[in-house]
Parts: C-alpha cells; sequence; structure tokens
C-alpha cells in the first residue's frame, strides 16, 4: 500500500497538497462564522439586552439588573404553565398515536412502507400557516365536524364550541408536530435486526414480553428523538395559540412575541427568551438522563 | 406457509391468552389504527385542497358553499400576493443556495478530516435546532435592533457596514434562513457520507487521479443525492418559515407572512389555491425523484 503511494506520488509536495493539509479549515470557516455571528452572537446579545433597562426611545443600558428575570418568572405564571401543559399534552398524545403508527409501518409495511411514510411526511408540504388554519375550518363551530354532530345526528347543543379553547390549541399542536414524533421512531424501529424478535419468541417470550423487553428498549433512541422534536416546538409555539386559542391559553411564546413586536419591551422578552431556552434544554438534559441515551444526542 | 400454519396452530391450542390479545391487537388494532392516524394527518391538506374550490360567501372562506374555479383562475388576484410569492421564492432560493454551499463544506470535513474541537462543532451545528424557533428569531431581532441602533456589541466586521444594510427586510430574512438551514443540511450530509466507502477515492488515487479529479469524479457523484436532498429540505424549510421571519422581516412580506397578515380581516381561496399548488408540485418532485431513483423519499429527515 505505502510503496504504491510512494510511486505515484510526486516527490515535492504540490500547491494542492499544501492547500489540502489545511482543507478541513477552509471547509469549515465560512459556515461555522456564519453560525457564531448569527446564531451565538445573537444570543450574545440577548443576554445582555436581558441585563438591560430602558425603552426603545432613551436605548438600552446595560445595567446588570435581574428585574427582567425576577419579572419574566413571576408575572407569567399562566403563560408558562400553559406551555408547560399544552406542550406537554401533545407531546404526550403524539407519542400515544405516533408509537403504534411508527410501528406498523417498520413491521406490518410491506411494500405500501414507502407510500405509508410519504403520507406520514406529507403535511410537511404544505405551509404550517395553512394547516393551521384548516384546523380552523375544521375545529369552527359550524364547520363540517361541529356542524354534523349538531345538526344531522344532534347529539351536541347547538352551541357547542371547541375553536378557541385549550382543547383546539392542543388539537393544534399535536397535529402539527405527529411527523417529528413519527419518524425517528420509525427510523429506530426499522433499524431492530428481525432475528433478535425471532430469538425472543423461541425463548418463549410473548409477544407481550418481547415487545417489553427487546422491540421498546431498542426503539428508545427514536422515542427520545421523537418526543424532544416535539416538546421542543410545542414548547415554545405561539401560532397555534394566536390561531386556534383566546387570551386564556396564551402560551409563553405569545408573550415574547408580543413583546418584541409589539410593546418593544425588548429587556423582558429577552429574559423570557432565554429562560425559556435554559428551560428546555434543561428538560431535555434530565430526560435524557432519565432514559440513559446520553451518548446518543451529541 | 406450512411453518406459520403450525405456529398458527400451536398458539390457536395452548398458548396463553396474552399471546392471543397480543396477536389480535397486531392483526386488527394497529392497522386500523394507523390508518385513522394518517387520515388524521391528511385531513387538513384534503380541507385545504377542497376550500379552494369553494364559492365561499362574504371575505371568509370557511364554509362550504359549492364548487367553483374562481379562484384557481385567479390564482395571484389578491393585493400583495404576487410580491409576496416573489419574495418567498428568491428568498428560498438565495438561501438554499448558500446554505448547501456551506453546509455541505461542514459536512465534508466533519466526515473525512480529523482534527481538534469535533465535539464543540457538532454541538455548535446541533443547538440551532435544539432551539425553539421563536428564540432564533428574537435573538436574531435583538443583534439587528443593536446593530441599527449602534447599540450593544456589534460582531467583528460588521461595523464597517452602513448602518442600513442590516435594517429589518431582505437582507435580515435571507441572513436568519441562510443561519436556520445550515445545520439541517450538515446532518443530511453527513448522514449520506457516514456510509461512504473511502476505498473508492483511494482506488482512483491509485490510479493517477490527484484529489481534486477524485473530488469531481468519484466523491462528489457519490454524494450528490445527499446534497440534493438537503437542498430540497432547505428550500422547504425557507419557503414555509413563518415564526423566525415573523421578527427579522420588518415591513417585508413573506407568502407565510402575507397570509399571516390577511387572515386578519379576510380568508381568500388563493390562500388555498397557492396552498395546494406548492403542494402537488413538492408531492410531483417527490414522485419523480422516487420514480428516477427506484427509492424512498426521505427528505423530511
Amino acid at each position: 500500500m505505502t510503496a504504491v503511494v510512494v510511486v505515484t506520488t510526486p516527490p515535492r509536495p504540490s500547491l494542492l497538497r499544501r492547500v489540502a493539509r489545511l482543507a478541513p479549515y477552509i471547509l469549515l470557516t465560512p459556515g461555522l462564522l456564519w453560525l457564531l455571528y448569527f446564531f451565538i452572537w445573537p444570543l450574545a446579545q440577548m443576554t445582555l439586552m436581558s441585563l438591560s433597562s430602558g425603552t426603545l426611545d432613551s436605548g438600552f443600558h446595560v445595567t446588570g439588573t435581574l428585574k427582567s428575570f425576577s419579572d419574566a418568572l413571576t408575572k407569567f405564571g399562566t403563560q408558562w404553565g400553559n406551555s408547560l401543559i399544552f406542550g406537554g399534552t401533545s407531546t404526550i398524545l403524539d407519542f400515544l398515536i405516533g408509537f403504534p403508527v411508527a410501528y406498523t409501518i417498520a413491521f406490518k409495511g410491506g411494500r405500501y412502507k414507502n407510500l405509508l411514510l410519504f403520507m406520514v411526511i406529507a403535511p410537511f408540504f404544505t405551509s404550517f400557516l395553512i394547516r393551521t388554519i384548516s384546523w380552523q375550518i375544521l375545529l369552527g363551530d359550524e364547520g363540517p365536524v361541529l356542524a354534523f354532530l349538531k345538526h344531522t345526528l344532534g347529539i351536541l347543543p347547538v352551541d357547542f364550541s371547541i375553536l378557541y379553547s385549550p382543547v383546539a390549541v392542543v388539537s393544534g399542536l399535536t397535529y402539527n408536530f405527529l411527523p417529528f414524533m413519527i419518524l425517528p421512531m420509525y427510523v429506530a424501529l426499522e433499524k431492530i435486526d428481525f432475528r433478535l424478535l425471532e430469538a425472543a419468541g423461541d425463548l418463549y417470550g410473548s409477544s407481550w414480553q418481547t415487545f417489553r423487553r427487546v422491540t421498546f428498549p431498542l426503539a428508545l433512541p427514536g422515542v427520545f428523538a421523537g418526543t424532544i422534536l416535539t416538546f421542543i416546538p410545542a414548547m415554545g409555539d405561539y401560532v397555534n395559540a394566536e390561531l386556534l386559542g383566546s387570551p386564556k391559553t396564551r402560551m409563553i411564546g405569545n408573550v415574547i412575541q408580543g413583546r418584541f413586536m409589539q410593546s418593544t419591551d425588548y429587556p423582558s422578552a429577552s429574559a423570557l427568551s432565554l429562560l425559556l431556552m435554559l428551560g428546555i434544554l434543561v428538560a431535555v438534559a434530565i430526560y435524557a438522563r432519565a432514559l440513559g441515551t446520553e451518548e446518543l444526542t451529541g | 406457509m406450512t411453518s406459520a400454519a403450525t405456529t398458527y396452530a400451536r398458539t390457536r391450542t395452548n398458548a396463553p391468552v396474552g399471546r392471543r390479545v397480543g396477536r389480535a391487537i397486531g392483526r386488527r388494532f394497529l392497522p386500523v389504527f394507523t390508518a385513522l392516524a394518517i387520515g388524521y394527518l391528511l385531513i387538513p391538506i384534503v380541507v385545504m385542497i377542497l376550500f379552494s374550490f369553494n364559492d365561499y360567501q362574504g371575505k371568509f372562506n370557511f364554509i362550504w358553499n359549492g364548487f367553483t374555479l374562481k379562484a384557481w383562475e385567479a390564482p395571484l388576484a389578491w393585493p400583495g400576493l404576487p410580491e409576496a410569492l416573489k419574495l418567498s421564492l428568491t428568498i428560498a432560493a438565495l438561501s438554499t443556495l448558500f446554505a448547501t454551499l456551506l453546509g455541505t463544506m461542514i459536512g465534508l470535513a466533519l466526515t473525512r478530516y480529523s482534527f481538534r474541537g469535533r465535539g464543540l462543532i457538532n454541538g455548535l451545528i446541533f443547538l440551532p435546532m435544539a432551539s425553539p424557533e421563536i428564540v432564533l428569531g428574537a435573538s436574531l431581532l435583538t443583534l439587528f435592533i443593536n446593530i441599527s441602533l449602534g447599540a450593544g456589541i456589534t460582531p467583528p466586521g460588521l461595523g464597517f457596514l452602513p448602518k442600513t444594510a442590516l435594517s429589518l427586510g431582505f437582507t435580515t430574512i435571507l441572513i436568519a434562513h441562510i443561519m436556520f438551514n445550515i445545520s439541517y443540511v450538515v446532518v443530511t450530509v453527513k448522514a449520506r457520507l457516514s456510509g461512504f466507502d473511502r476505498r473508492l477515492e483511494e482506488a482512483a488515487m491509485d490510479l493517477g487521479a490527484n484529489e481534486w479529479m477524485t473530488f469531481w469524479k468519484v466523491t462528489f457523484p457519490l454524494i450528490f443525492p445527499g446534497i440534493l436532498a438537503a437542498a430540497l429540505l432547505a428550500f422547504s424549510l425557507s419557503i414555509d418559515d413563518f415564526v423566525i421571519t415573523n421578527f427579522v422581516s420588518g415591513t417585508s412580506l413573506t407568502f407565510p407572512m402575507w397570509v399571516y397578515s390577511v387572515i386578519r380581516n379576510a380568508l381568500p381561496a388563493q390562500i388555498n389555491v397557492i396552498g395546494s399548488a406548492i403542494f402537488l408540485v413538492a408531492v410531483g418532485g417527490v414522485a419523480l425523484a422516487t420514480l428516477i431513483q427506484g427509492r424512498a423519499p426521505r427528505l423530511a429527515r
């Protein structure tokens, strides 16, 4: 092997070779600089902003005050609670719906596997906003579902309403992030060596035992990825709460959005954003530890 | 077939109750449940397409009132819509181009060279995907506001730009879209490269090709499907993005921003028409790619 390289390599390292030695750094620099400038730097700026006081007119000055943080934690209990409850509920619902679907496609999909997968990701081919508007139509007081139940079947009172309630927000969140739950779980399940399941059966494991002791533990990395991919956007979302909810169902994302876009109270909006991000990172870390899949996140 | 039959016979006679319940779940419950779940995923799409043909009364396309082709005959007939669509397509094309280039370069560096700080770089790639979109948008807005106010600490180099260069609009949207797309491109390209057989490159080098020729004649054609998948993913993420764009767009309206601004006062069927058209083009593209390649659509990974 070495001999071949010596014969074909010119004795003097060419310019190309010298450039090749620097190649990884040349390849990395532009993209990493972009992330440094437009991801890390903004986060640092936001941290400074959260420690500032002032208004848009007088300018913001870093005073080291922690008022924004104490406000963020004390004044918005309802909205933090809503985020946690709506985000958590929709993540759990997504898991309960998504796992059987991922399992069925992975193990019983047969030749329809790709078609089924395609239908799972089909919502991605439409706009997130338009999908949410479709839910507005579907859940409307005189929309297809309620009109049918109210007038055709007559099993619901005429003034029954779902839209603008927590149920509507949770159903929107559950819907919008379901594919994020199914795909990673499908990938994990699909990779499982079928012989392991056969071995479990040969060793007199019942199908339930095989599932609980072999299939599910092997699918855990997918469950982990799916739940965090669902929980993070659901927790930080404000579009579903805005279009399908009411002022009572405002989530922490709505507060951040409102403080940034309407009241220009940047310090408190920054503190809220940082706490949201930190809270999610801590939750993910605890969850990873509980599941014992730390090494799979990196 | 025979063995399956005997297994079946055996379980019929002396299997414990648990196993029989398990089998019933596998045979009947799971397929029905999956069909229902997929129906749930597809219903809003059906509603979107159906209501693009709705002959609705008044301003809001909420209640079914009969079939018409009105909206499809004038798909752009709403003030601001053509401009918004054009802006979205331009931003999507440009951000896809840059993000795919930058992301592929990082993906290549991470999979084929060893150097210090790899863990740190992987973390830097992972973090934007693990952050809530609202935080990405809000922090970028903070940066841009600080720059325009001359406050905070401007990143080195950006201070030379005129203050208005980063005022909210086209440039800031593009910057944001490139930023959030890079990580997705890196992950997609890396997935393709990880199964790459390095011996093919060694063979090319043994046959006298230099690095440059080897890259373009061997490496690039082999990883091209991965790059293409990454580019398609980046394009669809960009054209659909609302949350981050909402923070950094100022008064510019991309298509999702335009939809958001319109739906307070009206719900024109044109929204459904454009949504359906994008959906059909995307589905057609995937179907075509699947036919050509004869493999599964894996765009969403």
